[in-house]
């Protein structure tokens, strides 16, 4: 079957099948009370295994459930209530941890339903060959193969991830970027990119399927926001070692406790030994169930954050990397210069007038609609109150010469005179072929501008040099003191453009980059980041264009531009949905944060330690060597308010530390050596003493409602 | 303390820091091949002993070959020293005609001196032949020590070299070790020893009729005295400098004849540390950072100096029980005063702590005074400075690569908070790393609270014990600590020479050297593949104070908080009990 399509059309649009207010409504109760359902669901053993330190806490819990059964039969070690009070305070650290990854979990499961939703049942009009206007067929989009052309038109949902062969369209991108502005994209160029589940407004396209459905760009990220695919990162699996490390050396600590503690008895002839159920409590206060309970959660709001600022890791490793990076390759247009020129200034040379420049300038650029063309009319009507558009564009005796890549000049012709403007050497040959002066002051105009990394665009007037227009890169505000921020962070800047080296010197003087490569080409990019990494270094980049593959699939943290070319998102190892290149710098942050985060929590959990020995020895001995009674230095009530009260405090630290975990350790650009000390007094030295008050507090408290 | 005291431990800490450095970069030229001022001496010597063994000296050995080297010279070392204890009765140089060694003191024995412990279930004159103590004993003294520092050489070249696979020639680093290092030392010790009085002769114990006689232990007069002599001074030199303290006599350098003089007493104590603090300059130039050989020996430092503090506070104060009998224990003019059981009047009780400080700090395990007689403070700062792991100073090699793991981990956890990779050296510390040092770490504290908890279960570890109470538990904990770290002091009171304690002691050292050793030398091979990251201004800087006490931190926290149980049910309730 065949069909005549109407190629110009906006067509009438269904109503979005997606909702887009989904990913606000992850917000609410709704996440907590799912959360807490899947605390309880993560109890299952098999897997809790997956975290060592959490797995120790819950086998402890059921054996105090099976010693306050015992208890309940008039056998126990101990009095009920005590045994039943450490169990029940047990099995909520456990649940305590788990709700923190739940927690974790849920606003990544909550965007996943929503990007699910988009993801309907869509059939595909397969070509038979990749041209617009040849019959298709009707196919279940899900028989797709990869490699198979088909056809898209207005109103239809994209079936599969591909490459636009033919057609320009405008595509509504919502479904996976959030934004709602539809964007343009077209065969050949950087803009060829599609992605399964967005929506075509207007015109049609046709497309070679480069992912089969299924497997596509938008499954890979429900998967990635779910967490389902959660790897470890290479970190979280040293940091899991040690973990385990301390688990066995406090095993060890408590499981032979008992012997000493029997031989004690017999050595002392007095007392009993040590009961299991303060083995257990004392155990679990030990190992480090802060961070063991709360590091699933740690990575996963670091994934979480990064979602957030509309940015796609492919893998946590390379979140983890991004901490890491010590040199960032940052393109210069778009991310240090604002993505275009501007004129400053009018140089009139030759004796010409600078208002005469100014006009001549103005004329040639009325019907030139590109940020520089605009920003030359704006310059010579602020500079003189020319306003040339009103009488002249009107004028149909003007005519435009557009650029082009061969003449290399743009300008306008009338009937009485003909002014083009362009770069310099192109101008000059201009003027040599109608045998006119060149003025002597010219070539050191052109000089002084370039030097100061502008762009000289000469002026003629039938044949006549007039003058040179400085055109300049607007540097971002702010990017300096940015580029400085990561000097002090170690992180080296480099800037790629394609400028000659005398521009590029100015622009990167100005900026505050510490390096950068003129003229760059995909060779020379990628022996750059090359040379970095022989030496060592971990090399971050941004990239849009298809010439930035394999520079892209070098650099260890690799940052797509979502509205780039497919192979540039397929080398990449994160994409950016808003496509915006200073986005590089705040991934940087969230891995630093993310490593920090653990690290921190890890130092504060071991401190805590201490505080614990205290609490609970002296309870564990009372009654074999009495004397240990100068150890309780907290002068808590009773042996069982002590033991319980450290338990209670070893708990309710994970709850409290929950908000810490998801929003990660507060991170400000310094110096290692600064950012150390700040973080060993706070959670080092708060460590040691935060337990001390917190398990006092408890103890009071116990007291005073007489729960002990 | 008399003014004397203050002075004597600032010369000790003084002259041992002044001989860091001169004696640290000798060994780094020595360990690197350069020349140096014994190469004409020895060069010649160390060419033939690669020439009649068949070592080609230029070939390197990745880890695995470089521990499998290792492991096959300690099994030698074993076997060969087992076979001499056995034979010492048919073999020659046996003036005293002693026995064969029973089997399992022997086992003990073999490994106690094979993993520089030098823990001894026996008494030295009366139960090794002249030839056992010099040709097995003593010559282990050498290997052991030099098998240490072969090990610490490998992992020093793991953060010095990047992207290879070798970490140098284990034939030649332990021979290296013997002929440059320990061999020269040993001889310049011994003949000092020797001017000083301590004895090194072959011929067989002398007699000597008392002034006054005395009866024995069945009630016989006794009027004649054998005083056993032999060829101490050598050994003597070697059991110091090489971190092994076995020593001649039974009663270790407490003997006269091992340690007559107060300064013979100073260039023992001397001997003690001088190798494993010198092996922190050794290493900082090796890595290319003298900075990082400094921070870690001020490191080590600080912990010795606030535990020497304690020890002597401790035995300055007196026994409390003495205390109350009235008693003058305060230092005077005419006393050194503190507590004096078990201690040489001619040390007094100030030297006798610094070197129990020094001696369990080492490795060492020689001793001057009986630790079981230290007060309860006094004597819980020996047992905790073992626990530690031997790392403050350490064995000679064994301390400073001991030492290195606690640095991989205090990296890691800081590298962490600064968010970064954690790195050391330039050298990423990941998951293949963190494994082999929590192993490093976790293994001694293993072997000592399970080695405890055995002994204190089975009859046959119980009945071994002397004292009741807290004291009793004491010694077991402290032989286990003793062995576990390979050490080789003992607190006495504990009838170790049994085939329980034998053999678990035994074990106990096995695990303590080789399953370090052997992930130290893992480390070293997974470090030398690394690429070397350059450092800038987001690395965590590793020679910083605040680093330093980040370091401090991270040992005192492990070592309290694996112990801090077993310690309170030993010293520290016996301590409170007194009160």
């Amino acid at each position: 079957m065949a069909t005549t399509i109407d190629n110009t059309r906006e067509c009438a649009l269904n109503p979005s099948p997606q909702d887009k207010k989904a990913k606000t409504n992850s917000r609410g109760w709704a996440i907590y009370r799912q959360a807490l359902a899947d605390a309880f669901v993560k109890l299952n053993p098999r897997w809790m295994l997956r975290n060592p330190v959490m797995f120790v806490t819950e086998v402890g819990s059921t054996l105090t459930t099976g010693l306050w059964i015992q208890a309940l039969s008039g056998h126990g070690e101990a009095k009920t209530s005590f045994i039943g009070g450490i169990a029940l305070w047990l099995w909520l650290c456990v649940l305590f941890a788990n709700f923190s990854e739940a927690l974790a979990e849920g606003r990544g499961k909550a965007q996943a339903a929503a990007l699910r939703r988009t993801r309907q049942d869509t059939k595909a009009k397969k070509l038979s060959e990749p041209k617009y206007g040849t019959p298709f067929e009707l196919i279940p989009s899900g028989e797709l193969l990869e490699g198979d052309f088909f056809l898209v038109e207005c109103g239809d949902t994209i079936p599969s991830d591909g490459e636009t062969v033919e057609g320009v369209a405008s595509v509504d991108e919502s479904a996976v970027t959030g934004e709602s502005a539809p964007v343009i994209r077209e065969s050949g160029g950087d803009r060829s990119a599609v992605t399964g589940g967005t929506r075509l407004l207007s015109d049609w396209l046709v497309i070679r399927v480069t992912a089969a459905p299924g497997h596509g760009f938008l499954e890979r990220m429900i998967a990635l926001v779910e967490g389902a695919k959660r790897q470890k990162t290479p970190n979280e699996i040293a940091l899991n070692i040690l973990l385990a490390a301390f688990t066995i050396v406090f095993l060890t600590v408590c499981v032979t406790l008992l012997p000493y503690s029997i031989y004690s008895v017999n050595a002392s002839h007095q007392g009993s030994p040590i009961t299991v159920t303060v083995l257990i409590a004392l155990l679990v206060c030990l190992i480090p169930t802060t961070i063991g309970g709360l590091l699933p959660a740690i990575g996963i709001a670091g994934m979480d954050r990064l979602i957030r600022r509309n940015v796609i890791a492919l893998s946590g490793r390379a979140v983890e990397a991004a901490g890491d990076v010590d040199v960032l390759l940052l393109d210069k247009t778009g991310t240090i210069t604002l993505g275009n020129r501007q004129a400053v200034n009018f140089i009139p040379v030759g004796g010409a007038s600078e208002q005469e420049l100014a006009l001549a300038a103005q004329m040639s650029s009325l019907a030139d609609e590109t940020p520089e063309g605009r920003s030359i009319v704006v310059l010579a009507k602020e500079k003189f109150g020319l306003r040339g558009e009103s009488e002249n564009v009107a004028n149909k005796d003007l005519r435009f010469i557009p650029f082009s890549a061969q003449t290399r000049m743009s300008g306008v012709d009338t009937p009485s005179v003909s002014i083009r403007k362009g770069a310099s050497d192109s101008i000059i040959e201009y003027v040599q072929e109608r045998r006119k002066n060149i003025p002597d002051d010219l070539n050191s105009a052109v000089d002084a501008i370039a030097r100061s990394g502008g762009t000289p665009l000469v002026v003629v007037r039938d044949g006549d040099i007039l003058g040179v227009i400085h055109l300049k890169d607007i540097v971002k505000g702010g990017i300096k003191e940015r580029f400085s921020q990561m000097r002090k962070m170690g992180i080296k800047t480099i800037m790629i453009t394609g400028d000659n080296p005398l521009t590029a010197t100015a622009i990167a003087a100005e900026a505050g980059v510490d390096d950068f490569l003129a003229q760059a080409t995909p060779e020379t990019k990628l022996k750059l980041i090359r040379d970095y990494q022989t030496g060592g270094r971990l090399v971050g980049m941004t990239g849009d264009g298809t010439n930035d593959a394999p520079a892209l699939a070098q650099a260890d943290v690799a940052v797509a531009m979502h509205t780039g070319t497919q192979p540039a998102r397929e080398a990449a190892n994160m994409i950016d949905l808003d496509s915006n290149p200073t986005k590089l710098i705040e991934i940087v942050e969230i891995g630093k944060q993310l490593l920090m985060t653990r690290g921190a929590l890890t130092t504060f959990s071991i401190a805590n330690d201490v505080s614990k020995y205290f609490a609970i020895i002296p309870a564990a001995f009372a009654t074999t060597y009495p004397a240990l009674d100068a150890l309780n230095i907290m002068h808590l009530a009773t042996p069982q308010s002590a033991v319980l009260s450290a338990v209670i405090f070893n708990a309710l630290i994970i709850m409290a530390l929950v908000p810490l975990a998801l929003r990660g350790v507060a991170y400000k650009p310094m110096g290692a050596d600064k950012l150390f000390r700040n973080n060993l007094l706070v959670y080092g030295l708060g460590g040691l003493a935060a337990p001390f008050i917190g398990i006092k507090a408890i103890d009071m408290l116990l007291v005073a409602l007489h729960l002990v | 303390m008399n003014p004397g005291d203050y002075l004597q431990i600032i010369i000790y800490i003084g002259a041992l820091l002044l001989l860091v450095k001169p004696l640290g970069s000798y060994m780094a030229k020595v360990f690197q091949g350069e020349r140096n001022v014994l190469s004409r001496a020895i060069g010649p010597l160390e060419r033939f002993v690669y020439r009649i063994s068949g070592i080609r000296s230029d070939e390197e050995m990745s880890w695995k070959t470089y521990a499998m080297a290792m492991m096959l010279f300690t099994l030698a070392g074993l076997v060969s020293l087992y076979a001499i204890e056995r034979l010492q009765a048919i073999l020659p140089l046996n003036p005293q005609n002693l026995g064969a060694v029973n089997p399992d003191l022997a086992f003990n024995t073999s490994t106690s001196f094979n993993t520089n412990t030098n823990w001894q279930s026996y008494g030295g004159e009366t139960t090794m032949s002249y030839l056992t103590q010099m040709a097995g004993l003593m010559v282990h003294q050498f290997l052991s020590a030099a098998v240490g520092i072969a090990v610490l050489l490998a992992l020093i070249r793991g953060f010095a070299r990047h992207s290879v696979k070798t970490i140098g020639n284990f034939w030649v680093d332990a021979t290296r070790a013997v002929l440059y290092v320990l061999i020269p030392l040993s001889l310049i010790l011994a003949i000092l020893l020797v001017s000083q009085g301590v004895v090194q002769t072959f011929s067989g114990p002398k007699t000597a009729d008392l002034l006054q006689s005395t009866l024995d232990a069945n009630g016989q007069v006794v009027t004649r005295q054998t005083i056993a002599t032999g060829p101490a001074a050598a050994m003597v030199a070697i059991k110091q400098l090489g971190t092994n303290g076995g020593g001649f006599f039974n009663v270790n350098s407490a003997h006269p004849f091992e340690n007559p003089t107060p300064f013979s007493n100073f260039l023992e104590m001397l001997a003690i540390l001088v190798i494993p603090a010198a092996l922190c300059y050794t290493f900082g130039k090796m890595a290319g950072d003298t900075r990082q050989g400094w921070l870690i020996l001020g490191v080590m430092t600080v912990i010795f100096v606030a535990m020497v503090s304690v020890c002597i506070w401790s035995e300055q104060s007196g026994n409390p029980a003495l205390a109350k009998l009235g008693v003058d224990q305060t230092a005077s003019s005419i006393q050194s005063g503190g507590n004096m059981e078990g201690k040489e009047v001619r040390f007094g009780s100030v030297n006798s702590a610094l070197w129990a400080v020094a001696t369990t700090s080492a490795s060492n395990g020689s001793v001057n005074s009986m630790h079981d007689s230290f007060t309860t403070i006094g004597g819980l700062i020996p047992m905790w400075m073992m626990q530690l792991g031997e790392v403050v100073y350490g064995g000679a090699g064994s301390g400073l690569y001991g030492m290195l793991a606690f640095v991989i981990i205090a990296v890691f956890i800081a590298g962490l908070m600064i968010g970064r990779t954690p790195e050391y050296l330039g050298k990423k510390i990941e998951a293949f790393e963190m494994k082999m040092a929590s192993l490093m770490v976790l293994i001694p504290v293993l072997l000592v609270l399970f080695g405890t908890a055995l002994a204190v279960t089975l009859t046959a570890g119980k009945t071994a014990v002397f004292n009741p109470g807290p004291h009793g538990f004491s010694e077991v904990l402290y032989a286990f600590s003793s062995t576990g770290n390979n050490n080789g002091s003992a607190f006495a009171g504990l009838g170790t020479n049994t085939f329980f304690y034998n053999i678990a002691l035994a074990t106990a050292m096995l695990f303590a050297r080789y399953w370090l050793a052997v992930p130290a030398l893992a480390i070293a091979g997974s470090l030398a593949q690394k690429k070397s990251v350059p450092v800038s201004s987001g690395t965590l800087p590793t020679h910083t104070p605040l680093f330093g006490g980040w370091l401090i931190g991270v040992i005192a926290i492990v070592g309290a908080l694996s112990f801090f149980p077993a310690l309170s049910l030993g010293p520290i309730a016996e301590r409170l009990m007194m009160r």
